[in-house]
């Protein structure tokens, strides 16, 4: 598949490089040129010759949308810093350019899951860590319930019956 | 007095900040959202309780400013990006019935326009339309857009070397979907029927849909040398 990503970041890149090693087509864009280098740490080869490629440009461009190969991409993902310019760029990608498969990374649980019921495909890192904390928590306050249980909790037992 | 709206204008910079306090002086209510910390503590000495500090792409800080009830949201920050977001939200979460937002390069307009966003004002583009008619050389002057009707009314000045010249309008082979609604010449306008022959220096007035713009200016414009 040719996959475009948008971004070029710790998720970005590891995302790009995780899925050229697959055998996938990738091409990624960032505005920031010095990104070129986080895309191939840990690669025994420079990148365009692992067969990735990579292009300069600011996601909002539609120039530089096509020069990355929006316009035969299958999948789509926006992975920028900024919420906003995700959400947007995946909008553009589904409305504009009909990309298949569309994915925005969102910070932001609001947003992320407002978008989500429009139909914008996102993840949200933020909503993930707060549910595996949540069950670590609970999972430790339950395991310190069960070995010490509260003074009167037999009492209760007795009440439900 | 006009009807008494419920604003909610997204960034203070210095048009957010004088767009809210002409709105507050004409009788509005009116909520300020600013997410720069010092700018909000700059402009809350003057508009006190009228500015709330948030970042207004974060929904809880919309709905915080009563984003449920809003007549009317203006988001003119300066990232365009942000812009779209808040008047996408404000039109299709909270259904504020007029959004208007700011676009801040000019090169973005197109994606405002494909998320539904408008109307949308441009700093650039006003300027540039200012150009337009303050040096009519420019060429080609908009006098009429109604871009949601697909249909704009222009006024263009015909070179000497334009190919039209000489040419009795019904021989025109203009683009489709143009229309020669008059023609100024010597300070003096008329209609134009099939045998009137156009002359150099004749400005004509046409309605015509925007797709076509360019093809009607290279058509009327200096002949291209091939």
């Amino acid at each position: 598949m040719f996959i475009l990503i948008v971004g070029v970041g710790r998720v970005g890149s590891s995302l790009a490089r995780a899925m050229l090693r697959e055998g996938h087509d990738i091409s990624c864009l960032d505005e920031d040129p010095e990104s070129h280098a986080r895309l191939e740490i840990s690669l025994e080869k420079p990148w365009e010759d692992m067969g990735g490629q990579f292009t300069v440009g600011t996601a909002l461009e539609v120039e530089a949308l096509r020069a990355a190969g929006i316009e035969h991409a299958d999948v789509f993902v926006a992975a920028t810093d900024g919420d906003n310019t995700n959400i947007i760029i995946a909008q553009l990608a589904k409305r504009r350019f009909s990309v298949p498969t569309v994915i925005a990374r969102i910070l932001d649980p609001l947003r992320a899951e407002w978008y989500e019921r429009q139909g914008v495909h996102t993840i949200c890192p933020t909503r993930v860590a707060i549910e595996m904390l949540e069950s670590e928590v609970h999972e430790v306050a339950n395991r310190a319930a069960g070995r010490a249980p509260r003074v009167g909790a037999a009492d209760h037992e007795d009440d439900e019956v | 007095m006009a009807e008494r709206m419920y604003v909610i204008v997204v960034g203070a910079g210095k048009v957010g900040w004088n767009l809210a306090r002409e709105l507050l002086e004409k009788g509005h209510e009116v909520t300020l959202i600013e997410e720069n910390r010092d700018r909000y503590a700059t402009v809350e000495q003057e508009l006190e309780h009228n500015i709330q500090y948030g970042d207004a792409s974060e929904l809880w800080v919309l709905e915080r400013a009563g984003i449920q009830r809003a007549d009317m949201v203006i988001a003119v920050t300066g990232d365009d990006e942000d812009n779209m977001l808040i008047c996408q939200v404000a039109k299709e979460k909270y259904l504020v019935d007029r959004i208007i937002a700011r676009v801040n390069n000019p090169r973005n307009r197109e994606h405002f326009d494909l998320l539904g966003i408008r109307p949308v004002v441009s700093a650039t583009d006003l300027i540039l339309r200012l150009i337009e008619h303050e040096v009519p050389e420019y060429g080609l002057v908009h006098l009429l857009d109604l871009p949601e009707q697909r249909l704009e009314i222009i006024e263009m000045l015909l070179p000497e070397d334009s190919r039209a010249v000489g040419q009795r309008v019904g021989d025109l082979n203009m683009p489709e979907g143009t229309l020669l609604i008059s023609v100024l010449r010597e300070r003096e306008g008329f209609v134009p029927v099939a045998d009137t022959v156009l002359e150099a220096g004749d400005e004509i007035l046409a309605v015509l849909d925007p797709k076509v713009e360019e093809d009607l200016t290279a058509y009327f414009g200096p002949e291209a040398t091939v």
